[in-house]
């Protein structure tokens, strides 16, 4: 896996870079493996947090299992040992309370970070990050902004059945008020989760468990503590000219995996990491469609009215002429996530399908 | 633990609820003596105190039931009056041999089936979320033995107990948790939502709030049958099972308000194990006392120690029958113990090695073997006799999903409706689910 994203992510400066950093200690105070500054994106979010927190004492984090248990996912560890119970509070398993409750500190100039233990409990809060949080500047005329962060796993693990299993990008994506990001590697995570935290506005993070242990190299710039990413610029992970694919989170990984092989059948293909889900980078896929002609989309969620919907109908309204095909979705199946191993391979997307669809 | 209302003082890492020397400001003023554990206040003397645990600290204090009357509109005084004081039969012994017997079945079936889902999730044959239910059989066998086939069991995600205790077979359980075809729900649900429409239990929830409202939609079902629909005999009961992290959401609350305010046939069963996963009781809660939430909205609430099965058991009996008489909700805190981590994936390093002992010593099927020995209820051979046949009814559980098939393909599209034509007008202008391709999509069908 390192590999690939090595020669996905060669550029002559990142070699550089390395030969900086092997001569160089970088300061980021943990371990990573070898030659190439390794992160996983756990460690990144956890970095992220951490540095935000040391710098802006208004930061707080609060969730259910965020302080003793060092976070469900162990996002938060070693936080609250640092900062301390008043800054890390461990909830009650009361969603919609303490979303409520994060909601109202930052409408009085905190800045919480809400931590659902996954994206799907959020349902039982959704009251609150759609109608408190994400209309309240609207409704308001500008009085009131919300600085609040809500992060969490989203979308399938491995295993855990319908419930814990749904994409929310789509459902969040539709909200004016909000916006959305979803990372991919651990510089993405980083970056991303640094502007959401010092973002004015109600961000929803969505993150993905099973990208939580897997380590991606990071540059010096990245470990620096005032890195961020622009939050609506997309990122082409890799430069083609036959089609383009797009994808978020987990699926970028995918869909690398997928250009590598369409690779090898002489399809070059220009993978994009959206990144930002709300707001979506149009220029970006429109330039990348105007390039190559065809465009597949991918995503883990339900099909109708899915991340892949958006992103065909904008290129449709704003690219058409230059389409020598279809747009292709490729999303999860429309059923709810099946518990057998077998079946939930086959809902969700697979590199196959991604393979398939491009030609 | 102070009692200020600051969430901020947690200073003491691990609270020990069972601490006689800890300054327990909380239960010290209102108690006026050390409890044994959470929430005893009145004690009621055992006329013979049966199940003594082995721990220094013994307990004589048997039910602690709350005042309850504010119910205006309970009429049906005599059943509080029933709850409040308990009249313990005169003579010793409170089962039969058979009802014995057959407690000390289900708990080991109980038991052994969990130790069994440990042994095959390291084996790599189940997967996912696993949440065991070892140490508070207690609960699940007090109460469910208690309940026809036709009432209504509705629990959240630690619930294989639950369905097997009502009748669900030990088979079907073990398939779907390996993800078979012949699982209870064919392998779709997973160890989290357990279904089964023949036993009447209403799954496994994922969310932990979510049961209640689905117990309380149930149980207000009952009611309609019998007041609208006239259907006579229509007197079953619905059981909510749920933990002490659930005592704190709002679902929660406004089910007492509603359940109490109809009069739904509902016992709303609080397995207090005291930590939702890493989070102690105490450190979530503001009054720990569970049972005392059930008189704020006008039902008797009841605290009882859940890892004695013939406690729960007699207090499951006056519960059962409040309901099925038509005398509206209970609600029963059971406090009882998980000896095993909350999910198979939990480390479970932060509750104290001393408290896991503790209630180890308290174990409910160990209690109970004492219990039929001393009062010549059964004899060790007859004991071992059942173990050696739920082992081998586990074993046979565990071949037989091993054996079951994976799900084929097309069932991956089945069941998401009822009525499939759900799946709408394919190109071809016929409905898609009528086409025999259909089935054989991809996920980008």
């Amino acid at each position: 896996m390192a590999g690939i994203i090595g020669r996905t992510m060669a550029t002559a400066k990142l070699s550089n870079l390395n030969k900086f950093l092997v001569g160089s200690r970088v300061s980021a105070s943990r371990t990573y493996s070898s030659a190439a500054k390794e992160m996983t994106v756990r460690d990144a979010l956890n970095s992220a947090l951490d540095e935000e927190m040391s710098a802006d004492p208004k930061v707080f984090v609060m969730g259910e299992e965020v302080g003793e248990y060092q976070g469900a996912y162990k996002i938060t560890k070693g936080l609250l040992d640092k900062y301390g119970p008043e800054r890390v509070l461990d909830t009650p398993i009361t969603e919609a309370g303490f979303t409520g409750i994060g909601v109202g500190a930052a409408y009085y100039g905190l800045k919480p970070i809400i931590e659902f233990m996954t994206f799907n409990f959020s349902m039982q809060a959704i009251d609150h990050i759609i109608n408190s949080a994400a209309k309240s500047n609207y409704m308001s005329a500008g009085q009131i902004s919300v600085p609040i962060v809500f992060r969490g796993p989203n979308g399938a693990a491995a295993g855990v059945g319908a419930q814990h299993s749904q994409c929310y990008a789509a459902w969040y994506g539709a909200c004016p008020g909000l916006k959305v990001l979803a990372p991919y590697s651990s510089e993405d995570a980083r970056g991303l989760l640094k502007a959401a935290i010092r973002d004015p506005d109600p961000v929803v993070f969505l993150e993905n468990e099973l990208l939580y242990g897997e380590s991606f190299p990071v540059s010096a710039e990245a470990l620096d503590s005032s890195f961020s990413l622009p939050i609506g610029k997309a990122k082409a992970k890799r430069e083609g000219k036959d089609v383009t694919i797009t994808a978020f989170s987990k699926m970028v990984g995918y869909a690398l995996k997928a250009a590598e092989i369409l690779d090898k059948e002489g399809i070059s293909a220009e993978v994009i990491n959206l990144r930002s889900i709300r707001p979506l980078d149009r220029p970006a896929i429109n330039a990348s469609v105007r390039k190559t002609n065809r465009l597949v989309t991918v995503e883990e969620g339900f099909p109708q009215h899915g991340v892949g919907a958006e992103i065909c109908a904008s290129v449709v309204e704003e690219s058409f002429e230059y389409l020598d095909a279809p747009v292709e979705r490729i999303t999860g199946a429309d059923v709810p996530m099946p518990y057998a191993a077998n079946l939930e391979r086959l809902a969700v997307p697979q590199i196959e399908d991604i393979v398939r669809a491009a030609k | 633990m102070a009692t200020s209302a600051s969430t901020f003082s947690s200073a003491t890492r691990i609270l020990q609820p069972l601490n006689n020397n800890n300054n327990n400001t909380l239960y010290g003023n209102q108690l006026g003596m050390s409890s044994c554990f959470l929430g005893t206040t009145k004690k009621l003397y055992m006329k013979t105190p049966f199940l003594s645990p082995n721990s220094k600290r013994r307990s004589k204090d048997v039910l602690v039931v709350s005042e309850v009357v504010k119910d205006k509109n309970c009429n049906a005084d005599s059943s509080l009056s029933n709850l409040c004081h308990i009249t313990w039969p005169l003579d010793n012994v409170l089962i039969t041999k058979d009802e014995g017997l057959e407690l000390y079945e289900d708990m080991v079936l109980g038991r052994a089936f969990e130790d069994m889902c440990a042994q095959m999730y390291y084996r790599g044959k189940m997967y996912g979320f696993v949440h065991l239910y070892n140490g508070q059989e207690a609960v699940s066998t007090g109460f469910i033995k208690l309940l026809k086939k036709e009432d209504f069991l509705v629990g959240v995600y630690r619930d294989h107990v639950h369905a097997l205790s009502k009748g669900v077979p030990a088979r079907q359980v073990m398939s779907e948790l390996f993800g078979k075809s012949t699982g209870c729900c064919r392998g779709q649900g997973g160890s989290m939502h357990i279904f089964s429409k023949e036993h009447n239990v209403l799954g496994g929830f994922a969310f932990i709030g979510e049961s209640i409202p689905v117990a309380t939609g149930a149980a207000f079902s009952i009611k309609y049958r019998k007041e609208v629909l006239k259907e006579a005999d229509c007197d079953h009961v619905t059981m909510a099972f749920f933990g002490d992290g659930t005592s704190n959401n709002g679902q929660f609350f406004e089910c007492l308000n509603m359940a109490a305010l109809w009069k739904l046939p509902i016992i709303f069963v609080v397995e207090n194990n005291l930590w939702a996963i890493g989070m102690s009781h105490l450190r979530a809660t503001s009054d720990p006392e569970i049972w005392k939430k059930g008189p704020a909205f006008g039902m008797p609430g009841v605290h009882v120690d859940g890892m004695d099965v013939l406690k729960v058991r007699e207090v499951a009996k006056e519960a059962v029958a409040r309901a099925r008489r038509g005398d509206g909700p209970t609600l029963v805190e059971c406090e009882t113990y998980r000896f095993r981590g909350h999910s198979l994936a939990d480390p479970d390093e932060l509750r104290d090695p001393a408290e896991k002992n503790h209630y180890a010593a308290r174990d409910p099927i160990s209690a109970l073997k004492k219990y039929m020995f001393e009062n010549n209820l059964a004899n060790e051979a007859e004991l071992k006799a059942i173990d050696k046949k739920i082992d081998e009814l586990v074993e046979d559980a565990v071949e037989f999903a091993d054996e079951s098939p994976h799900p084929v393909r097309s069932q991956l599209l089945e069941n998401v409706f009822a009525d499939p034509k759900g799946f709408g007008i394919g190109p071809d202008g016929r409905y898609r689910c009528e086409d025999p391709k259909f089935t054989e999509g991809t996920a980008d069908v």
